[in-house]
């Protein structure tokens, strides 16, 4: 990036470029044309500045203006405006929404302010497709450091004491996972990425792999370094095109300066990545079933021990981590792990990135310190709830986590206080409810995708999941009963109990949490059949307010179970007994004169 | 499901598509990937021809493709819409967003319009949450649908795609 005095840069993420960011790219190169600047300014498609919700963005270097949906017609103006008079264009500044202020640097903006970015150092600042903006920001030096001049014991016990854990959900430390596997004895071993992030409304790993592949690429072969292994596989799923494009181009850049392949560096290091390609089945998440699955096998779990560092793939020892994981790796061998161990708290290490989605103000992908609290992410960075509404709760850790309440807002968050409160890290995906949303149709949410997702082979999940669905959706129906709450938490703690995997030991969490923190709303939907945030439609009540009905019979004519009667020119009634709540009187009335209770 | 006669050079193409991944069981996933990307989907007949060729079991082959939901046994629309039911989605809407499909296609999820030019399905998280709730069409991602977009959104893929398609919000 030497060359140029300006730089452009889009994001070509999965969100910004469904945004038409590559028309955005086109135009902008067009302006820069006509404006012959073709010599002094670049303009770079980056992966995700994590800022979607006001998406597309392009940010301008080396002043930092930070523009905010942009729109290819706009190209134009930031061409002739921003760049030949140097007065950027003003109503595409991001406007602070308490202060009204427009900000032109991102540096300043709420949603920034409290970031530490370590996993994402490169998104949204590199090129992806180009391996010298990579090696340019430091990329590559870990590896080469590691193979010159570190041993392989050595180098796992940076990692160790970095303190640095699992980024999948579990937790486990990454460098007692590297020497496990070390110590295996065997002919062949395996580095597996696992990057089949199933859980619904997250996208971390996904952007990391869209913005900075190489850095994943660089810790993996670091990691065969270390345990001895001379294959990478990295499992990606199959919904993920542009992180595939991406990794591949990437792959064949590395291979192409010798980065991987035969004597890295000139050190003897043999070491070579595929890609296996996940074809949709969330339970792959779990490192034995995706290990069954690249083996061209259905994705199911087995029994642990033998643990993947032990007996995986092929039956050979096997070191599975997560892609943001990996990603944090080549910054700890190049910062050294003292530096690393300094962020976060006593037993977390260093950053975690979320994918922020839901009923908040920011969606978009975050990356804070260790021990920050749920209100610093949700109220600073997050910018508050939608529509100026009331927040209800967080939901972490995916369909495996569960959902705190207002009490936690100040918790901070770690892998052992989110499980001390009922849920989990998870891999970050954190989504956030606002009053409208109700706990008991959240919770059968998540289990219906349990359901789909369970893969079978144990019968605690495969059938105990399918009852507690029944049971909530009895409850949501209205013909729940007070004891009903008591079976779901029997049944729950059965299936935590007794299933194999982490997909089934943790599959009621969203229930049993659910049932903590809101138990008043499962009260109400058993003991009043209300659902006090207006979400279940068969708990509703239509009813006529007699003063605003004219008595024109249309709701009567079109009521398809002769639940409405009354004269004509009289207020009509509906009779509660019989209505089955279509909602056709509601949508007939002219006059406003029929009311949701 | 009545029973389907391969042409030859449907054959063929499977059997090069076997050959260029070694016959290998163990790439049994991505032959099916890429014999579903070339074929659309992956009938009996089609499964029977690469467990011959992997020199495995029909059974196998058929509990793989019924195991992993990318895989499909029945042809797509011409036009196949996803709705994305992640969480980000589901929140902000997207229940209500499928109702509409299903309501204006007279399909339920799963199945195709008769005319074979629609299928609904649904998915679990593209990643875009930053534009919930999404729907794709094809490989074209709408953002920010809401029930009332519905109709317009079809109306456009029904009439031909020479117009410019919708913009996503």
């Amino acid at each position: 990036m030497t060359d140029y005095k300006i730089h452009l840069l889009i994001c070509g993420g999965t969100g910004c470029k469904s945004s038409e960011s590559d028309e955005i790219k086109k135009s902008l190169k067009y302006w820069i044309d006509e404006a012959n600047l073709k010599e002094e300014a670049q303009v770079v498609l980056t992966g995700c500045f994590g800022f979607c919700e006001k998406g597309p963005i392009v940010k301008v270097l080396p002043d930092n203006t930070f523009y905010v949906e942009v729109k290819p017609s706009d190209a134009e103006e930031i061409v002739k405006e921003h760049l030949l008079k140097g007065r950027p264009v003003q109503r595409l500044l991001y406007k602070d929404p308490h202060t009204n202020q427009q900000i032109s640097d991102s540096k300043g903006m709420d949603f920034y302010k409290k970031q530490m970015r370590i996993a994402l150092r490169n998104c949204g600042f590199i090129n992806p497709e180009s391996i010298h903006e990579y090696i340019s920001r430091d990329g590559y030096m870990a590896l080469g450091k590691c193979l010159t001049e570190l041993t392989p014991e050595e180098t796992i016990k940076e990692v160790k004491d970095s303190g640095l854990r699992g980024r999948g959900g579990g937790g486990f430390p990454t460098g007692l996972k590297w020497e496990i596997t070390r110590n295996s004895e065997a002919d062949q071993k395996y580095v597996v990425c696992n990057a089949d992030e199933g859980d619904p409304g997250a996208f971390m790993d996904r952007s990391i792999l869209e913005g900075d592949p190489h850095s994943v690429i660089e810790a993996m072969a670091i990691c065969g370094y270390c345990i001895g292994a001379d294959k990478g596989l990295v499992y990606i799923r199959a919904e993920y095109p542009l992180a595939i494009e991406r990794l591949t181009t990437a792959l064949r850049h590395a291979r192409e300066y010798g980065l991987l392949g035969n004597d890295i560096l000139g050190t003897g290091f043999n070491f070579e990545i595929d890609i296996r390609l996940g074809a949709g089945a969330f339970v792959c998440g779990e490192e034995t079933a995706l290990i069954h699955s690249m083996e061209g096998l259905r994705g199911e779990p087995t029994f642990k021990p033998p643990f993947p560092s032990v007996a995986g793939y092929l039956g050979k020892p096997t070191n599975v981590n997560n892609v943001e994981t990996f990603a944090n790796i080549p910054v700890i061998i190049n910062k050294g792990a003292a530096w690393f161990s300094e962020i976060g708290t006593e037993k977390s290490k260093g950053t975690k990135v979320f994918a922020l989605a839901g009923k908040i103000n920011n969606v978009g992908l975050i990356e804070v310190p260790m021990g920050t609290t749920l209100r610093e992410v949700i109220y600073d960075i997050g910018g508050g709830i939608k529509d100026g509404k009331e927040f209800k709760s967080v939901q972490t850790g995916g369909p495996s986590g569960g959902c705190l309440t207002k009490d936690f807002l100040d918790t901070p968050i770690d892998y052992d206080n989110l499980l001390a409160a009922g849920s989990m890290m998870g891999s970050g995906g954190m989504i956030v409810m606002d009053e409208d949303d109700c706990m008991v149709s959240i919770a059968k949410f998540y289990l219906e995708f349990t359901l789909e997702e369970s893969c079978g082979k144990c019968s605690p999940c495969r059938i105990g999941n399918k009852r507690l669905h029944e049971i909530l959706e009895k409850i949501t129906k209205g013909y729940g009963e007070e004891k009903d709450i008591e079976r779901l938490k029997l049944l729950s703690n059965v299936i935590k109990d007794t299933s194999l995997c982490g997909l089934g030991q943790s599959s009621p969490n969203p229930v049993l949490s659910t049932i903590a923190n809101f138990e008043d709303e499962y009260l109400a939907h058993v003991q009043e059949q209300r659902c006090p945030s207006g979400q279940c439609k068969a708990l509703l009540k239509y009813e006529i307010i007699e003063d605003l009905c004219t008595g024109c019979t249309l709701c009567f004519r079109n009521c398809p179970v002769g639940a409405i009667t009354g004269e004509r020119r009289q207020p009509h009634y509906i009779d509660q007994s019989l209505c089955i709540k279509c909602g056709a009187c509601y949508e007939k009335c002219k006059f406003n004169a029929i009311k949701l209770s | 499901m009545p029973k389907i006669k391969l042409a030859e050079n449907t054959i063929q193409i499977i059997k090069d598509i076997c050959s260029e991944f070694n016959h290998s069981e163990g790439e049994l996933i991505n032959v099916l990937h890429k014999v579903q990307h070339t074929l659309g989907y992956l009938p009996a007949e089609v499964q029977e021809v690469i467990a011959r060729e992997l020199k495995t079991s029909v059974a196998k082959v058929y509990g793989v493709v019924t195991f992993y939901s990318f895989f499909t046994m029945v042809p797509k629309g011409e036009f196949p819409i996803s709705i994305c039911m992640g969480t980000a989605c589901y929140v902000r809407g997207a229940e209500q967003v499928l109702s509409e499909f299903k309501r204006q296609l007279k399909v339920e999820v799963g199945e195709s319009t008769g005319d074979g030019k629609f299928s609904l399905n649904c998915l679990r998280c593209v990643g875009a949450c930053g534009l919930a709730p999404v729907v794709m069409v094809g490989e074209k991602v709408f953002g920010r649908v809401s029930p009332t977009q519905v109709k317009q959104i079809i109306a456009e893929y029904r009439e031909g795609c020479a117009t410019e398609p919708a913009k996503s919000a």
